[in-house]
């Protein structure tokens, strides 16, 4: 049984308090919180144990050698992949998919090839394509969506062609909250010889992943985003494609031989990690899966989609509100406008009163353009959050409203 | 025309009275809602503030040896941080514009507002006014 007050005992920074008032934290779509067991177990690594991997003979460095390759084994389990071989260590979400944009982009794309992305989709994966696309002379096509947030299946399968070499999608929209059709995307990209990356920065710590079962091509996380340290995320790719794929970053450790001749490279996983990782990130990764592992992510789920109907509904009480992102399938994220009120106002008001939530453009301008709207303010839910908290947000809401003199 | 230095105290006096943020807020909104704007024309590239979250825009006009500022903003606690500055500098001199601290903005506590990537550019605000002032005097001096 999920207790969210016995998990929240677990965050030592939900006890803070701001300006005065007890901190609400609402923006873990940007970041959430880390719980003290991955604190500590990072402590524990630069206290004791700290040295660099896989080169050293020596006690530490082996120590830290297998507390790494202990943590790609736990991230492995976590989203039910094949192999050790097939989680590659990035800086984060956006790392790994410009890792896959170029390396895959390198092998696969020419002139003329079509990348499909989604109208909904963060910069993260629309950039890199971009870039890709400048580079090789390919083609970016965008996937529209409808007004209530959910993608236009039928201009999907319209824009679905064999020209299509690579579909970059999000598991869940990061504005919108959209929970993505991603297994069937997934069949139907493949069936015209589609590759496919699914964006699971949103996703990760809301819904149970399983790669083989969604037999996605490439899969893309960042760690901070499911209660571990910033600065490392997980590139899953299926290991035939990651074989094929050139190294993006050349330098230590992804070599296997080196001479003036000719470098030969080092095997998966270590051919895309060049240079020293982040392997205290990463074995603080290792221990934020642990930990959600054993709260069980179903449960998790659970809780939080009881959190979201409730906070759904409370919110749209409050007069004035624009929620923007009403799909059937929605995960723990509501972004909004209170009646004419600008967003960054919204914001700070909200903040004076404790409660933390993120406004602007959300690394998605092209999903602000669809509503026509310059900014708006976002409320993202994690597994520690309260209703509780929502009514205070509401009640944050409703005081902003009458300081606009809205009814 | 009271100086630079004696509109910012009066600035910190006013606020002195509220030691709630909200009510501090409720105050800038009030001055935001209260700020003139600016004519439509004036609200060029030129004039506009880069700041992430809202756009503001700033005009300078020079008229008998001294700067006349007009402001807005699409969101209200800007304007009201535009109108402060408005009420600080317009009228003044370019010179002493230059040289201004701008003390109030510590003390009625707005300088988390002031590093470079908050959102409604305060920092970018009080910057373009002083190279408003700069070329001002950099005119002057030409002419003279």
């Amino acid at each position: 049984m999920f207790d969210v007050e016995k998990v929240r005992e677990d965050f030592p920074i939900l006890q803070e308090t701001v300006y005065g008032k007890r901190l609400v934290y609402l923006d873990n779509g940007a970041t959430t919180q880390r719980p003290r067991r991955v604190i500590e177990k990072m402590d524990e690594y630069y206290y004791r144990y700290n040295s660099n991997v896989h080169r050293g003979v020596h006690y530490l460095s082996n120590r830290c050698t297998d507390a790494n390759e202990e943590a790609r084994a736990i991230v492995r389990r976590f989203i039910h992949a094949a192999s050790d071989k097939e989680i590659i260590f990035t800086r984060g979400t956006t790392e790994g998919m410009n890792l896959v944009a170029y390396s895959f982009g390198e092998a696969f794309i020419g002139q003329g090839d079509e990348i499909l992305v989604t109208e909904m989709e963060h910069h993260a994966d629309i950039v890199p394509w971009q870039m890709l696309c400048e580079r090789k002379g390919a083609v970016l096509k965008v996937v529209p969506f409808r007004d209530n947030g959910e993608l236009d299946m039928e201009a999907f399968d319209h824009l679905l062609t064999e020209r299509v070499k690579m579909v970059g999608v999000a598991y869940v929209s990061n504005v919108l909250g959209t929970v993505n059709p991603v297994a069937e995307i997934i069949a139907k990209a493949h069936a015209v010889g589609a590759k496919v990356v699914v964006d699971g920065a949103q996703a990760i710590q809301h819904i149970p992943v399983d790669v083989q079962a969604l037999d996605c091509d490439f899969f893309v996380f960042s760690g901070h985003k499911i209660y571990g340290p910033t600065g490392v995320g997980v590139l899953y790719g299926k290991e035939h494609l990651l074989e094929k794929m050139p190294p993006w970053q050349g330098g230590g450790e992804m070599i296997k031989e080196v001479r003036f001749e000719k470098t030969t490279y080092n095997e998966l996983p270590f051919k895309f990690e060049a240079g020293t990782p982040d392997f205290i990130g990463i074995i603080g990764l290792g221990e934020a899966l642990k930990y959600v592992e054993d709260l069980g992510l179903r449960e998790i789920a659970a809780y939080e989609h009881g959190l979201l109907e409730y906070a759904m509904e409370r919110v749209r009480e409050v007069p004035g509100m624009r929620i923007f992102g009403e799909a059937a399938m929605k995960s723990s994220v509501i972004s909004f406008a209170l009646g004419d009120i600008h967003h960054s106002d919204t914001g700070i008001l909200l903040d004076k009163q404790g409660i933390a939530v993120r406004t602007g453009q959300l690394c998605a301008e092209p999903t602000m353009r669809h509503y026509g709207v310059t900014g708006m303010v976002r409320a993202s839910l994690a597994m520690y959050n309260t209703r509780e908290e929502i009514d205070l947000l509401c009640e944050g809401l409703h005081k902003v409203a009458k300081m606009f003199g809205m009814k | 025309m009271k100086t630079i230095q004696e509109i910012e105290n009066e600035i910190i006096e006013e606020f002195a009275i509220y030691d709630d943020w909200m009510d501090k807020y409720a105050y800038l909104i009030e001055i935001g809602n209260d700020l003139p704007g600016m004519d439509e024309v004036h609200k060029t590239e030129d004039n506009l503030i880069q700041g992430c979250q809202s756009r503001v825009w700033f005009h300078a006009e020079m008229k008998d040896g001294r700067l006349w500022f007009t402001a807005d903003s699409d969101a209200i606690i800007t304007k009201g941080i535009a109108g402060l500055l408005v009420r600080v500098f317009s009228g003044q001199k370019p010179e002493d514009i230059v040289h201004a601290d701008l003390r109030f903005i510590d003390e009625i506590g707005l300088t988390q507002h002031l590093s470079p990537t908050r959102s409604n550019g305060l920092l970018s605000m009080v910057k373009q006014i002083k190279m408003y002032a700069l070329a001002a005097v950099a005119k002057e001096q030409q002419n003279q």
